[in-house]
């Protein structure tokens, strides 16, 4: 797939979270929208899966370790064909396969349920040490929020997978330098994350997570990776996309109301227009 | 009890049943956190080296990596201490085991006073009640030997979180070798018509003893073992109350939230009967030899007995 298709791809992706997000008056916008290229790459290019079997036994795994970021994770899979794009709307409401954080008892395709910080990366290590048993080769892959790597859990898994050499693991973390309550360096500061990777014996590969060229490439490199287990630090911006949630602080957890919205999707349709006239 | 009465620790039979079922369970696969010398998964590690993983003082993180081996199809069983597996992996049994109801079986061993000498910091007595309010979770405290082996297999056989408390101290043997196990079933192990006494763990020996000593007090004891505290087995233990009309637990765990308060719970409310509940009443543990400990908290057949008779007879 061409760049300008995947940037094509992603976009819809974004209109997919902020529609979800919107839909539900409730959800993670900015964390979603940061990934939203990393989602696209690997459902449309990088992992070996199938929307019509989602349980392929040799499919490649994905974790959303930063579960809260399920709308991204949603929008990607409705795109990708697991479900209607239409269900997005259904994000977070009673009855709801989408649930807050992705539960793989709620819905297939989910390959672990996730939402508590610090444990997905975990649950990645057990299913690349499984492959690792049986002589498989499936990969795994987990994406962590850079405010995630605040959590002990997550330097205990990364311990454990440096020390058992899982090169079938690809730990990504979205660098959008914002949580919660603030910029991560101001809150409780988890830099260098590249050095801390790298002294758990992980080959580590800094990218700009918001271009394709990069990501492409950062994955390629992971799959040349041997005996040690690869960390891509994506350095992103959060919100992307959407030009008044960009860099700012309080789209991690709030909802666009109905101007916000038709804001929103104003920005997401003039990218889409943009890519249109690119390809022509 | 008699001399010639066999003692085995369940953290043996618990390393033991590991081997013993390892080829007819290909997908059996053992984790621990630098206890295998301690839970006795090292026995499993010298057997079958290829299927054991140690994670190193990591508990939380042995929890989601049992969890991610579940969903490719192995049966995990993650090894460590009661008051570690319960306590400080908690929330990631909660939410990355029992939420999503992944196939993991934990082996927790050294639980309860028995622990001895390594005192209240590594006496977990709230295990029972922690697990217990877990959706899905199925919990059991063997007994002895057999039954330790006994649930270990139950535990392969069933599809869905498991916890298994096992005990340091060495315990008698009590069930018979034929003993037909079956998750959430009690057995009736001596019959009588004027008290129950529903015990669980090492508290079941014990309280076939205190049955015994209660002969002599005119007093006619039903014994009834629980190994399986969730799903609990309603019917046997609301047949006995009714008979008897009178119910005592017993269990090496806060009598709060555990056996005594999940059997509180079933006779409050299908059929309220004068109970009392013998355990560890809100405090934490101490040092000292495991005998020691248990007869301080008056958990040997002659506490047992004694707090029996005078719930008997008041």
């Amino acid at each position: 797939m061409t760049d300008l298709e995947l940037k094509k791809i992603a976009n819809e992706v974004r209109k997919g979270i902020v529609t979800a997000v919107y839909s539900a008056q409730s959800g993670h916008p900015g964390g979603s929208l940061s990934a939203a290229d990393i989602f696209t790459y690997l459902y449309f290019e990088e992992m070996n899966i199938d929307p019509e079997n989602p349980k392929k036994p040799d499919r490649d795994r994905f974790v959303l370790s930063k579960g809260h970021t399920a709308p991204g994770l949603y929008s990607v899979m409705a795109n990708r064909g697991y479900f209607p794009v239409e269900e997005l709307k259904t994000l977070r409401k009673l009855g709801s396969r989408l649930q807050g954080h992705p539960s793989m008892q709620y819905l297939p395709g989910i390959d672990m349920s996730s939402g508590s910080l610090g444990q997905g990366i975990a649950a990645a290590c057990g299913m690349a040490l499984g492959a690792k048993i049986d002589n498989k080769d499936f990969r795994v892959y987990t994406l962590l929020g850079d405010g995630e790597c605040e959590e002990g859990e997550v330097w205990e898994a990364s311990m454990f997978a440096g020390a058992k050499k899982l090169d079938n693991l690809v730990v990504i973390v979205d660098n959008n330098n914002l949580q919660i309550d603030g910029p991560i360096t101001e809150v409780n500061n988890p830099y260098p994350l590249d050095k801390k990777f790298e002294a758990f014996n992980f080959h580590v590969i800094n990218i700009n997570g918001n271009d394709f060229d990069e990501i492409r490439a950062a994955f390629e490199e992971a799959r040349e990776t041997k005996g040690m287990p690869t960390a891509i630090i994506a350095k992103t911006t959060k919100g992307k996309g959407v030009s008044f949630m960009e860099n700012a602080v309080g789209w991690h957890g709030k909802a666009p109301n109905d101007e916000q919205y038709a804001v929103a999707m104003a920005d997401l349709d003039k990218i889409s227009d943009d890519l249109n006239k690119e390809a022509k | 009890m008699s001399e010639e009465v066999k003692k085995v620790a369940t953290r043996e039979s618990y390393g033991n049943a590991l081997v013993e079922y390892a080829d007819q369970y290909p997908n059996l696969v053992v984790l621990d956190a630098d206890l295998a010398g301690a839970t006795k998964t090292g026995t499993f590690k010298k057997a079958h080296p290829e299927r054991f993983f140690d994670c190193g003082i990591a508990e939380s993180d042995m929890m989601g990596i049992a969890a991610g081996l579940s969903t490719v199809g192995k049966i995990p069983f993650a090894s460590t201490f009661a008051m570690f597996a319960s306590g400080r992996a908690f929330e990631q049994v909660r939410n990355s085991i029992a939420y999503p109801h992944l196939n993991v079986k934990i082996g927790a061993t050294h639980a309860g006073i028995s622990v001895g000498e390594d005192g209240a910091s590594h006496q977990a007595l709230e295990d029972l009640a922690l697990m217990r309010m877990l959706p899905g979770m199925v919990v059991m405290n063997p007994a002895d030997d057999i039954e330790a082996k006994a649930a270990v297999k139950a535990a392969l056989d069933y599809v869905g979180p498991v916890y298994i408390r096992f005990g340091r101290a060495a315990c008698p043997i009590i069930n018979k070798p034929d003993y037909d196990f079956k998750i959430g079933k009690g057995t009736v192990l001596r019959e009588g018509k004027d008290v129950t006494i529903i015990a669980t763990g090492i508290c079941v020996s014990a309280s076939l003893e205190a049955a015994e000593m209660l002969k002599a007090d005119g007093i006619d004891a039903e014994v009834i073992n629980i190994c399986t505290i969730k799903p609990l087995d309603d019917e046997l233990i609301l047949a006995s109350a009714k008979k008897t009309g009178k119910v005592v637990t017993a269990e090496e765990a806060f009598v709060a939230g555990g056996l005594g308060g999940a059997v509180a719970e079933l006779l409050s409310e299908k059929l309220p009967t004068k109970m009392t509940r013998i355990g560890i009443h809100d405090r934490f543990g101490e040092s000292g030899t495991a005998s020691a400990l248990i007869e301080k908290y008056g958990l040997d057949g002659k506490g047992i007995y004694a707090s029996v008779r005078d719930f008997v007879k008041a």
